[in-house]
C-alpha cells in the first residue's frame, strides 16, 4: 500500500536530528511536526519570523499577530524570538537552517525542484520556496510519487518553470525514499506493499535500486 | 521634533497617480489597514505596490484590486485572492513574481543605502532572466536592485511622536525593511506614544526612517486561517 500522508510525514521526522534548526514547508511538511521522535528537540523556523514556531493556540486564545508562514495561527514556545523578514531569509541564506522541507510538483534526476508555478494555469508565486532551496545544506522533497494523471513526477527533467537547480537530496513519496545523487534517483527504501516493479514502472527519471534497500519503517 | 499628522487620509495626501508604493505585511498580519482605506477613498489610480502578497479578496491589498487602483504588483506570493488571478491572467495587471527573501533584502539594501547585493536565489530559474550573474567561490549569484520606491506605508505596534517603532510579534515581517527604505515613510500604530514612553533598547526602526506617524484606529486584524486545538 503506498503510504498516506502522514506516513510520509512521520518517515520524514525520523531524519530529524537533535539540535536541528528546521523549516517546514506548507502540506504534507507541516505535518512532520507532529511526529518529532522523543528525545529529539528541534527548533522550528517560520520564514515570516519567528523561531521557536509552537502549536495551534486553544479556541479563543488565537492571535492575528502571530502566524506562520502558511498564515494560520500559531504559538510560541519558550525560547521563542521573533525578526524581519530579512534576517529570516538572511539566517536561511547563511546556511544555519539545517534541513527544509518542502513539496513539489517535479523533481528531476539532477535535483532540480519545481513547485511554484504552472505556466498560464496556476500563478501563486514561489513565496519563500526560491531562497530555500537555493540556500538549505540538506533538502527532502515530500510528495505523491505520481500527479493525479498517474504521471511520474520523478523525472529525467523537469517540465514545469524550476525553483531551484540541483538542490534536492532526499524525497519521501507514498512509495519510497529516494535519494537523489549524481547517478540520479537511488531508491532506499521502498513502502510496505509496494513492489520495486511499482516504483521502477512509476519512475521516469534514471533509478537505480539501492543493493540494501528495505521496507519503511512507518 | 513632531511627526504626527492626524490621520490615515492626510498621511497619505499627496501620493500622486503613478506613485510606487512599499506595502508592508505578511498575509493580512501587519498591514497598513488605514492607510489602504484612505487609498482606496482617495481613489489614486495607476499604483505600483510592493508587498509580499496581494491580500485577499476583499481586505488588505484586494481592496486596491477590486478598485483598478493597481497597475503593477510586486510580490512573492499572491495564491489568496481570485481577483488578483483574474486580472492577471487577462492581462489587466502587470506581475513580477520574486522570491521572498529577495524581496526582502531588495527592501534592506535600500533602506541601508547599498544599490544592489547578489543573492542566490532563483539563479538557473526564470527569476534569473536578464540579470547580471557572478561568481563567488564556485557559485552563481543574480545581482538585484535595491527597490526605488516613492513611499513606505508600515503599520507598527507602538510608535513614538518622534517616530520610532516597535513591532509585534510576525507582524514585525516586512514592515521594518519598508519603514527604512522609503523616500517618504508613513507609518500607522495602534498606540501612539510620547517622546521617551518607549525604551530605546526595544525600539526596531529608529523614528529618522520616518515621516509620518499617526494613531490608527478600529483595526480589524483579519486571521487568514485560524487553526486552533481543543482544550
Amino acid at each position: 500500500m503506498p503510504l498516506n500522508k502522514e506516513q510520509i510525514a512521520k518517515r520524514i521526522a525520523q531524519e530529524l536530528q537533535d539540535g536541528y534548526y528546521v523549516n517546514l514547508g506548507i502540506g504534507i511538511p507541516t505535518l512532520v511536526a507532529n511526529y518529532i521522535p522523543q528525545g529529539v528537540n528541534v527548533v522550528l523556523q517560520s520564514e515570516n519570523g519567528l523561531l521557536g514556531m509552537g502549536p495551534f493556540p486553544f479556541e479563543g486564545e488565537e492571535d492575528a499577530d502571530l502566524i506562520n508562514a502558511g498564515k494560520q495561527t500559531i504559538t510560541t514556545l519558550p525560547g521563542s524570538v521573533f525578526f524581519d523578514s530579512a534576517m529570516s531569509f538572511g539566517m536561511i541564506r547563511a546556511g544555519k537552517v539545517d534541513l527544509t522541507v518542502l513539496g513539489a510538483m517535479e523533481v528531476s534526476e539532477s535535483g532540480d525542484i519545481a513547485n511554484w508555478k504552472i505556466p498560464n494555469k496556476m500563478v501563486k508565486g514561489m513565496g519563500g520556496a526560491m531562497d530555500l532551496v537555493a540556500a538549505a545544506k540538506n533538502i527532502i522533497v515530500a510528495m505523491q510519487h505520481t500527479n493525479p494523471k498517474g504521471e511520474s513526477k520523478l523525472l529525467p527533467k523537469c517540465s514545469l518553470p524550476l525553483t531551484g537547480v540541483g538542490c534536492v537530496k532526499k524525497i519521501v513519496s507514498d512509495l519510497g525514499v529516494f535519494d537523489v545523487t549524481a547517478d540520479g534517483f537511488v531508491c532506499i527504501e521502498h513502502a510496505p506493499g509496494v513492489t520495486i516493479d511499482e516504483i521502477k514502472a512509476k519512475t521516469a527519471g534514471k533509478l537505480t535500486i539501492a543493493p540494501n534497500v528495505k521496507e519503511m519503517a512507518v | 521634533m513632531n511627526k504626527v499628522v492626524a490621520n490615515a487620509e492626510e498621511a497619505v495626501r499627496d501620493i500622486q497617480d503613478g506613485a510606487v508604493l512599499m506595502l508592508g505585511g505578511f498575509g493580512l498580519c501587519g498591514i497598513p489597514e488605514n492607510c489602504i482605506a484612505a487609498l482606496v477613498k482617495k481613489g489614486t489610480k495607476n499604483l505600483t505596490c510592493i508587498s509580499n502578497n496581494a491580500g485577499v479578496d476583499d481586505f488588505g491589498i484586494g481592496l486596491l484590486l477590486q478598485t483598478k487602483q493597481v497597475k503593477k504588483m510586486i510580490s512573492s506570493y499572491v495564491g489568496e485572492n481570485a481577483e488578483f488571478e483574474r486580472q492577471l491572467l487577462s492581462g489587466e495587471l502587470e506581475v513580477e513574481l520574486i522570491p521572498q527573501g529577495t524581496l526582502a533584502t531588495r527592501c534592506m539594501a535600500a533602506g541601508y543605502g547599498m544599490p544592489a547585493v547578489y543573492l542566490l536565489a532563483g539563479y538557473g530559474t526564470e527569476v534569473a532572466e536578464g540579470k547580471e550573474v557572478r561568481e563567488f567561490n564556485g557559485k552563481n549569484y543574480l545581482m538585484e536592485m535595491a527597490f526605488d520606491s516613492d513611499y513606505a506605508i508600515v503599520k507598527a505596534w507602538k510608535g513614538d511622536k518622534m517616530g520610532n517603532l516597535i513591532f509585534k510579534d510576525t507582524a514585525r515581517n516586512f514592515n521594518p525593511l519598508m519603514a527604512m527604505a522609503g523616500k517618504i515613510t508613513i507609518a500607522e500604530v495602534e498606540e501612539l506614544v510620547e517622546p521617551g514612553e518607549l525604551d530605546p533598547m526595544y525600539i526596531h526602526t529608529p523614528g529618522i526612517y520616518v515621516h509620518r506617524i499617526f494613531q490608527g484606529k478600529d483595526y480589524e486584524k483579519r486571521i487568514e486561517q485560524r487553526t486552533v486545538r481543543k482544550k
